[in-house]
């Protein structure tokens, strides 16, 4: 291909016709109250690994409902599960977790 | 003889104050200019948060004012003060003089065709949050197609808005969305719901608690982003794009049907009738009560009160207990003269 000198970058749009839910759908069969979180942030604030492997329990619901892989997020989580002492819909963010590396292992 | 009261409007807020005028000895004259009573919720289908019928409410009231003279299909033309009153002219010729008026214009439902870039009445498959009620009233609505596969509700239509020239939150929509998604998704189960929302406003009782249900019983999917434009593609369907603000990223998504939820704006007789006996209307349109906290049924004009969503938007529950607030309030001025 002839080279122009300029590429480019992909779109970064969440598309959702195409998103691939399949893995939000498994988690919410272990773990339905996923879908009641309000992204209010409270878990990722209290969280003391995300400052510094970025794991975010909010983002990884967001991402997982517009059909983002978060594999390498949830390897940042110690499984210490402070941050389901915050969360006020009384989600059990740990044990979200943990589902979700199974669902993974599988 | 019974002293004439006359009621400015025939929804639930000059249904419920006609009766409780009656009920304190007076003679309430409803004028309603549909030719039916009950305004707006006459045409809902359910009101939240327990999936009251609406008619219910609507036939109960009207029961309860059998009493009252009510003309139907009628209109003020004009009022004028007199020295200790004011004189109602309709314009089916009827003249009445009355010591005490009430306001109960209620509101007009944001005309959803101004916002452009959502296109209602340009594409077949806009409707909007009063449209759905009539179908689930059994009224025939061909945009709606029979097994949508993604449904969105846009929040905040005309709301919020000061380019629409509605800057005020019309209150009842963030609940009357999450109602409906969770309505749509019990009539179409397979079908996956969206709602675009700025904030959530869910402050009523038993509103929260709609929300949880939708997330989580009904698998509702909330987006934080005001729809930014809809287009129409070669089938039909609607290509709906927003901002998703949490993720921080451009979002898309083609859509079977948009449902637009259109917010209050004020009822159009309310303004002229206030054009007519210098009553003050407020910064958003809306007439303006005496003040906010304390004296919102009252007016500045002496004699002159406010029920329901003439002076801003209202819930029904605000609306009726203004109502009442009114008849006790007519009740007291007439006495203290
Ligand atoms: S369990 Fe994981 S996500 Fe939650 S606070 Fe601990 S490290 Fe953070
Ligand atoms: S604290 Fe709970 S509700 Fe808030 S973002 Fe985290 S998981 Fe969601
Ligand atoms: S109630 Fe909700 S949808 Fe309605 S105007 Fe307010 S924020 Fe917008």
């Amino acid at each position: 291909m002839m080279d122009f000198g300029f590429s480019l970058s992909k779109s970064s749009t969440l598309n959702l016709d195409t998103a691939d839910l399949s893995l939000y759908k498994k988690l919410c069969e272990l773990s339905p109250d996923a879908r009641t979180c309000m992204a209010c942030g409270s878990c990722s604030a209290t969280c003391t690994a995300g400052p510094f492997s970025g794991m975010s329990v909010r983002k990884v619901i967001l991402d997982l409902q517009r059909g983002r892989d978060v594999k390498a997020m949830v390897q940042g989580c110690m499984l210490c599960g402070k941050c389901i002492m915050v969360c006020p819909r009384g989600i059990n963010t740990r044990n979200l977790i943990l589902n979700l590396c199974k669902i993974y292992d599988r | 003889m019974k002293e004439n009261i006359v009621i400015i409007g025939g929804g639930i807020a000059g249904m419920e104050a006609a009766k409780q005028l009656l009920c304190l000895g007076y003679n309430p004259i409803i004028v309603e200019q549909n030719d039916h009573l009950g305004g707006h919720v006459s045409q809902w289908h359910q009101l939240f948060p327990d999936m009251t019928p609406a008619q219910d409410l609507v036939r109960r009231l009207g029961e309860e004012i059998s009493e009252a003279n009510i003309f139907l299909e009628t209109t003020v033309s004009y009022v004028n003060k007199l020295k200790d009153g004011y004189n109602v002219m309709l314009n089916n010729g009827v003249n009445i003089v009355c010591r005490a008026l009430l306001i109960a214009s209620g509101f007009k439902l944001f005309d959803a065709t101004k916002k452009e870039e959502y296109g209602y009445g340009v594409y077949d498959r806009v409707i909007t949050n009063s449209d759905l009620e009539a179908w689930f009233n059994g009224k025939q609505d061909p945009r709606i197609p029979d097994k949508p596969a993604r449904v969105g509700f846009v929040h905040c239509v005309g709301s919020r808005d000061l380019k629409a020239g509605n800057s005020q939150c019309s209150k009842v929509c963030c609940v009357t969305a999450i109602k409906q998604a969770i309505e749509v998704k019990e009539k179409f189960p397979d079908a996956e719901i969206y709602c675009f929302y700025m904030d959530l406003r869910l402050f009523g009782k038993k509103y929260e608690d709609f929300y949880i249900n939708a997330q989580r019983d009904f698998g509702v999917h909330f987006i934080r982003g005001r729809v930014s434009e809809v287009g129409e593609a070669i089938d039909g369907r609607l290509q709906v794009k927003a901002e998703d603000t949490l993720a921080g990223k451009p979002l898309k998504v083609t859509l079977d049907m948009l449902v637009l939820m259109s917010g209050m704006v004020c009822n159009p007789q309310a303004t002229e009738i206030a054009r007519m006996i210098h009553l003050d209307m407020d910064d958003d349109g809306f007439l303006r009560s005496r003040d906010n906290v304390y004296s919102i049924i009252e007016s500045n004009r002496p004699g002159v009160f406010y029920a329901g969503a003439c002076t801003g938007t209202k819930t029904v529950p605000e609306t009726v207990a203004e109502a009442r607030a009114a008849a006790l309030g007519i009740d007291a001025y007439l006495k203290s003269l």
